[in-house]
């Protein structure tokens, strides 16, 4: 029988298979961030341990940091000694840093991307929920708790149980103003937030090859928020071409990238693999995605009226009315009639340069409404740089949006960028939770497109009416 | 790391599925660099009012619920980021045992808790109890019935026995590994560094920079 992808790089980096069936699994890169690694260094300064391969370590800093002008300036003192404890961290225990100021600086699961760390075939792990985004490379890549990054820090290993595979298959093509970021709210929706769980899930189909690497970034970062392991996608010509089209700093070059391509090319699944749990998703039947409740699951097409207990699928009494209280909002309410007071582009679901040009396309000539406040965030310095070479700084500027610089933002509100009590916002983030950005906030989420023209609505619009109605 | 055998304790309901790690420990408290003090913090902005007095409404502030140390709540407990702050938060407010169930949703068997949020726990000496459907409802109908009802949690024998005159108990499955590893309570770094030499081994051949 043939193997998936997932088998075929779990297989490569199992160092031993231990007799309760779980396997001590080889990491090749670990990605470290100011939030969740204090504590592990600080373990191994106790017990007198070091880090085994610095090298394959590699850190920066983006859920405290601030995305104004001031930003080097960390007004918050808490959120400036952790800042502080990594700088720290990272000099006694000899790991790369991009720090703030530095151009490479970032949301940890751009910048991997962004300098050749992610590669076709590699182990990624890293202290946060999203580093499946990694899979979009097809390497097998998923995010671990605070005691586990001390472990690879210490061993360059994890004990781990092999999940089991699932696959997604998008068949079809997407229809106009259709994203990504709406294919993989359709998945969760339809899955639910905890329907991948104890899974590595695949995407598969023609819609997905015919994405381009940043639109199934988006896909493979979500997989967590349906409770999968990690989520992965084969690579081909598309993802060789993303890490060999221009510079990248890690990527293999001359010979070694010849070698490279040639472990890539045996990477996709077999013909005859097969998979513990198989969906299929027509893409072509796809509408504009928005959240209504309090986690990513609860989701409609944008021109569904909002759900009520009875009309809520999978979840009790309860929980929709949990979340219906939290949001503000009625059962058979359209949100397009709903006005917004936040929209927010950014986050390490939608912040690459390619959401900013989707977004600048939306921006170009008209103005945000007077009712939203509009803030947009690059991924990283690098898709910052790029967008202001570009010119697109300027046209959010115009439109009366706030151009910042890189970092989680608010996304989770870490640092000053933060919803007041009911605010209500527009969001390319990943995650409606209660509290999410901000205590009492309350977050729709939705594609780069959706949350421009939002934006310049002051309410939802249906991207594909409102596109053709100008 | 702290072991868990068996445990005796009062059982405390939250009837709430989903239930995120943003809620359990919310992102202003992750800023600490710490491994403690997050007790107090568990489930912040459902426990205090905004002027930052304690919430009588919360579910779990429940009178009945006073010195409990075991949580019994809804499906995929744990969901959404990382952070392991949300388990210390949880073992320093004097949680000991989570007991929620497994579902089915289409056919298809939905876990009882979040990946990550199940080895955070399980690495910190805490102890997750999956259980079906049925008997957490029966634990909830108990709960309502009984103020401070207590059960005992044992992991040896895998069982969770309810402290009520006919005495009900559930068996429950564990991972071997994971019972283990709480039985023992032994450093899991120390344990790996047991397999020193294989891994020296494997880095010999292995090419971290292709994953070949």
């Amino acid at each position: 029988m043939g193997k998936t992808l997932f088998e075929k790089i779990w297989e490569r980096h199992v160092v031993r298979e231990m007799p309760d069936g779980s396997a001590l699994l080889y990491i090749d890169r670990h990605l470290v961030h100011e939030v969740t690694s204090p504590q592990a260094f600080e373990g191994m300064r106790h017990a007198g341990r070091r880090i085994r391969r610095p090298e394959l370590t590699f850190s920066t800093m983006d859920h405290n940091v601030p995305t104004t002008e001031d930003r080097m300036d960390i007004k918050d003192p808490i959120s400036r000694a952790q800042v502080e404890a990594l700088r720290k961290n990272c000099r006694e225990f000899d790991v790369t840093l991009y720090d703030l100021g530095d151009d490479h600086q970032g949301i940890v699961h751009i910048i991997g991307p962004e300098m050749g760390l992610t590669l076709p075939g590699l182990t990624i792990v890293c202290g946060d929920s999203h580093t499946s985004t990694h899979g979009a490379f097809g390497a097998l890549a998923f995010g671990i708790g605070t005691s586990e990054v001390e472990h690879v820090l210490v061993t360059q290993t994890l004990l781990q149980r092999k999940p089991q595979s699932y696959k997604v298959e998008f068949t079809g093509r997407p229809t106009p103003h259709i994203f990504s970021k709406d294919m993989v709210l359709k998945m969760i929706g339809t899955m639910g937030t905890a329907g991948g769980a104890g899974h590595v899930l695949e995407y598969c189909g023609e819609a997905v090859r015919s994405l381009s690497m940043e639109a199934r970034m988006s896909i493979c970062n979500m997989s967590i928020e349906a409770g999968a392991r990690a989520g992965m996608i084969a690579p081909d010509e598309t993802t060789f071409e993303y890490i060999t089209g221009r510079e990248r700093r890690f990527a293999p070059r001359g010979k070694d990238l010849e070698r490279a391509l040639a472990f890539w090319q045996s990477l996709p699944s077999d013909e005859d693999a097969e998979f513990n749990r198989t969906l299929v998703i027509d893409a072509g039947s796809i509408k504009p995605q928005v959240t209504w409740g309090t986690n990513p699951g609860m989701v409609i097409d944008i021109d569904q009226p909002v759900p009520g207990p009875d009309s809520a699928g999978g979840y009790s009494r309860a929980d929709v009315e949990n979340a219906l209280a939290y949001m503000g909002l009625t059962p058979g309410t359209r949100l397009t009639d709903v006005p917004l007071d936040v929209v927010f582009i950014g986050s390490c679901t939608n912040s690459r340069i390619e959401d900013l040009r989707l977004a600048a396309d939306i921006f170009k000539g008209r103005k945000k409404a007077d009712n939203v406040q509009v803030l947009v965030v690059p991924g990283s310095q690098q898709v910052r740089l790029q967008a202001e070479a570009e010119g697109l700084h300027e046209i959010f500027k115009a439109a009366g949006a706030e151009w910042r610089y890189a970092g989680c933002s608010m996304c989770l509100g870490m640092n000053p960028d933060q919803l007041q009590p009911q605010q209500r916002c527009a969001s390319t983030s990943n995650r409606n939770f209660e509290g999410r950005q901000g205590k009492g906030g309350r977050t729709h989420l939705v594609s780069p497109e959706m949350a421009a023209a939002a934006a310049v609505a002051g309410k939802f619009v249906d991207i594909r009416k409102w596109k053709e109605e100008l | 790391m702290k072991a868990f055998k068996k445990h005796t304790g009062i059982l405390a309901t939250l009837n709430r599925s989903n239930v995120d790690t943003d809620v359990i420990i919310p992102k202003q408290f992750l800023k600490s660099i710490s491994r403690t003090g997050y007790g107090p913090n568990a489930f912040f902005d459902w426990r205090y009012k905004p002027d930052g007095s304690h919430d009588e409404d919360f579910e779990l502030h429940h009178p009945r619920f006073e010195g409990r140390s075991i949580l019994v709540t809804r499906n995929n407990f744990g969901c959404g980021s990382s952070r392991e702050h949300a388990v210390w938060a949880l073992a320093q407010d004097g949680y000991e045992v989570i007991i929620a169930p497994w579902k089915e949703i289409n056919g298809e068997r939905v876990n009882a808790f979040a990946d990550i949020f199940r080895t955070n726990a399980t690495k910190n000496g805490m102890l997750v109890v999956e259980l079906s459907e049925d008997e957490v409802d029966i634990i909830f109908e108990h709960v309502e019935a009984n103020h401070g009802l207590q059960a005992t949690v044992d992991l040896h024998e895998q069982r969770v026995e309810l402290h009520v005159d006919d005495k009900i108990i559930f068996n429950f499955t564990i991972e071997p590994g994971e019972k283990k590893q709480l039985i023992s309570g032994l450093d899991d770094i120390d344990l790996t560094l047991r397999f020193e030499s294989d891994i020296t081994r494997f880095e010999e051949t292995h090419d971290p920079f292709f994953g070949r």
